[in-house]
């Protein structure tokens, strides 16, 4: 039996009338790659938000790392990593600056910064780039440098929230390399995607449509419950009797 | 505290690498400084006046001299006749004439009584206000060293005494008023475009998902700017010491203690800003117009608040750069010491906890 690192039980929010997320339940075991899709608007965002304790549920029971999001949110905080939707290091720091600032946002020692420093900008490849500022760095290596980041600090779980946008197919297959490294370390890796190929990579994904989880299987099994080829035709068919969505 | 230091240096490296803001953050006092020191006067020196001389005799022409002789005007020249007259004021270039009667000097010796007119052009009624007071000035003094000889019957001679500014210097006046400028415009926009950036660029949320506190997210994007400004005080005064020969009467301690609270005061304005605005734009058009906007209008620097109606005066209680104007100008020009300015500092005091309260309350721990 593998030990389970997220659990939600009838998870919801609710923004007035309108409910974001309806009562979700699922579990993420330890070291998993766990797909999260789901139309622009049908909520998969919205419960990432309360999973890393950005946003307060409105009801439902959930449990990331062992703690429940209420109450111990602080604690959840020291055990997970989170990469934005947009990119998020600061552009007018140089690589090396914007590793150690988030490093020591993590209360990291002084020497665990500069060892964990000087082995990520070997294993990047930046060695040329490391004194040079972020913004001038191509697309692809932000993104992979964000990431790194995001799991300096060794978290239990990493959380990314549509990691790959606007990266060509080399560098997002490169930045799957990355997830799966960090899974083979034992990460959990949650991670939101538009991307269809993208959910084949993942071990198990999770389909929402409206606010509401209409699939939740690995990427095979999911292809033969709904006789479909591909990940990319279960998603139209769950898709299609979305509702909302923009 | 490691974590805290670490972001600060952040924040610094953030302000440093970014020129432009730089040169506008330590650049604006100097030029605001020099501009109103050495541009922008409200005194009035060297003021073209014409003369019409209906008269031409020795009254008048002593009259003239002693004009002349003032460091107020300059006699442009002499017009022959009202035509001219009118014709000169139209071209604009001219603020003044002096128009003798015919017969001046005779009227003055026998009826003891004579009369000029004063011609100004209002449509600067501030200057035209000013210079036909020292127009006056002018004339009265010459009326009297006619009269010295002459026992004149009840005569009441004013003494004026200018305190705390003898000579009416402009100085004193506005370097309160521009340090309250500058304070406002660098903590209240600097801040919340600082923070509002981090919004946009989505590192805000990356950081409120790291163990690091929000409320330490947000005292550590203001400390370099209570830094900065603390800095920029003290340019300020030094400028105003050396450059416009405008002493510190006070304390210079009490006068960089309030200074802080009031860069506090306006650093809790700023994160208020940030806290309800989502893009630098915004929150740079709601710092311009919401608190420059005020501080300039009910600070009582440029415009003397005794003079709004009432309910605007009630309003300008709530203005932060009123209390530190009047604050800046006790310790400053008066030399007064806490004792005087007290119930000032308690009421900014009170605003600043009411503004920081607010402020921290909205800013949501959780983003929802």
């Amino acid at each position: 039996m593998k030990e389970i690192v997220i659990k939600t039980d009838r998870l919801s929010k609710r923004f007035g009338d309108f409910t974001a997320v309806n009562e979700i339940s699922f579990e993420v075991q330890k070291g998993e790659i766990f797909g999260f899709l789901g139309a622009n608007g049908a909520g998969k965002t919205t419960a990432m938000r309360m999973l890393c304790g950005l946003s307060v549920p409105s009801s439902g029971k959930a449990e990331v790392a062992g703690f429940e999001v209420y109450r111990q949110s602080e604690e959840i905080k020291r055990n997970i990593g989170y990469m934005s939707q947009k990119f998020s290091l600061y552009e007018d720091l140089t690589v090396l600056e914007n590793i150690s600032f988030f490093a020591g946002i993590y209360g990291l020692s002084n020497r665990e910064i500069s060892e964990k420093t000087k082995a990520l900008v070997e294993q990047l490849g930046l060695e040329k780039e490391a004194k040079k500022l972020v913004a001038g760095l191509p697309l692809g290596w932000k993104q992979k440098l964000s990431f790194s980041v995001a799991v300096l600090h060794q978290p239990k779980i990493v959380f990314l929230d549509e990691p790959t946008g606007g990266v060509d197919p080399v560098t997002r297959r490169q930045f799957w390399d990355l997830i799966y490294e960090a899974s083979e370390k034992g990460i959990t890796v949650f991670v939101t995607t538009h991307y269809m190929d993208e959910a084949e990579y993942c071990d198990r994904v999770s389909i929402m449509v409206d606010g509401k989880i209409a699939a939740l299987d690995s990427p095979s099994n999911l292809k033969t419950q709904f006789k479909a080829g591909s990940m990319d035709e279960v998603f139209y068919q769950l898709a299609r009797g979305a509702k909302r969505g923009d | 505290m490691k974590q805290f230091v670490n972001f600060v240096k952040k924040e610094f490296f953030h302000v440093m690498r970014d020129r432009k803001t730089l040169l506008i953050l330590f650049g604006m006092p100097v030029a605001q400084i020099l501009i109103f020191g050495f541009a922008l006067t409200n005194e009035v020196k060297n003021s073209r006046l014409i003369v019409f001389d209906q008269a031409k005799d020795p009254a008048s022409q002593e009259l003239i001299t002693k004009i002349e002789a003032s460091r107020y005007f300059e006699v442009e020249r002499s017009v022959a006749d009202q035509q001219q007259m009118e014709a000169v004021f139209r071209q604009g270039k001219i603020k003044m004439a002096l128009v003798f009667p015919a017969g001046f000097n005779a009227s003055l010796l026998h009826e003891h009584k004579a009369q000029v007119q004063v011609i100004a052009d209002a449509s600067d009624p501030n200057t035209a206000n000013m210079l036909t007071n020292y127009l006056s000035a002018i004339v009265l003094d010459y009326q009297s060293t006619l009269s010295k000889d002459l026992v004149v019957p009840y005569r009441i001679v004013p003494e004026v005494r200018m305190l705390y500014n003898p000579q009416l210097k402009g100085a004193p006046n506005f370097v309160p008023g521009v340090m309250a400028l500058v304070l406002m415009l660098v903590c209240v926009m600097m801040t919340a475009i600082s923070i509002v950036k981090e919004k946009e660029t989505g590192t805000m949320e990356v950081l409120l998902v790291s163990p690091f506190k929000p409320i330490l997210v947000i005292i550590s994007k203001a400390v370099p700017y209570l830094i900065l400004s603390v800095v920029n005080v003290a340019s300020i005064l030094l400028l105003s010491v050396f450059v416009l020969e405008l002493p510190v009467n006070g304390s210079v301690l009490l006068l960089f203690g309030e200074s802080i609270l009031f860069i506090i005061t306006c650093l809790s304005v700023g994160i208020f800003i940030s806290v309800k605005t989502d893009s630098q734009q915004v929150a740079m058009l709601i710092s311009l117009m919401g608190m420059l906007l005020p501080t300039v209008l009910f600070s009582g620097f440029m415009f003397p608040i005794e003079n709004m109606p009432y309910p605007l005066q009630l309003f300008s209680n709530i203005v932060p750069a009123k209390w530190f104007y009047l604050i800046v100008k006790s310790i400053m020009i008066k030399g007064l010491g806490f004792g005087a300015i007290w119930k000032e500092t308690l009421i900014l005091t009170g605003i600043t906890v009411v503004l920081l309260g607010i402020s921290l309350k909205s800013f949501k721990i959780r983003l929802s």
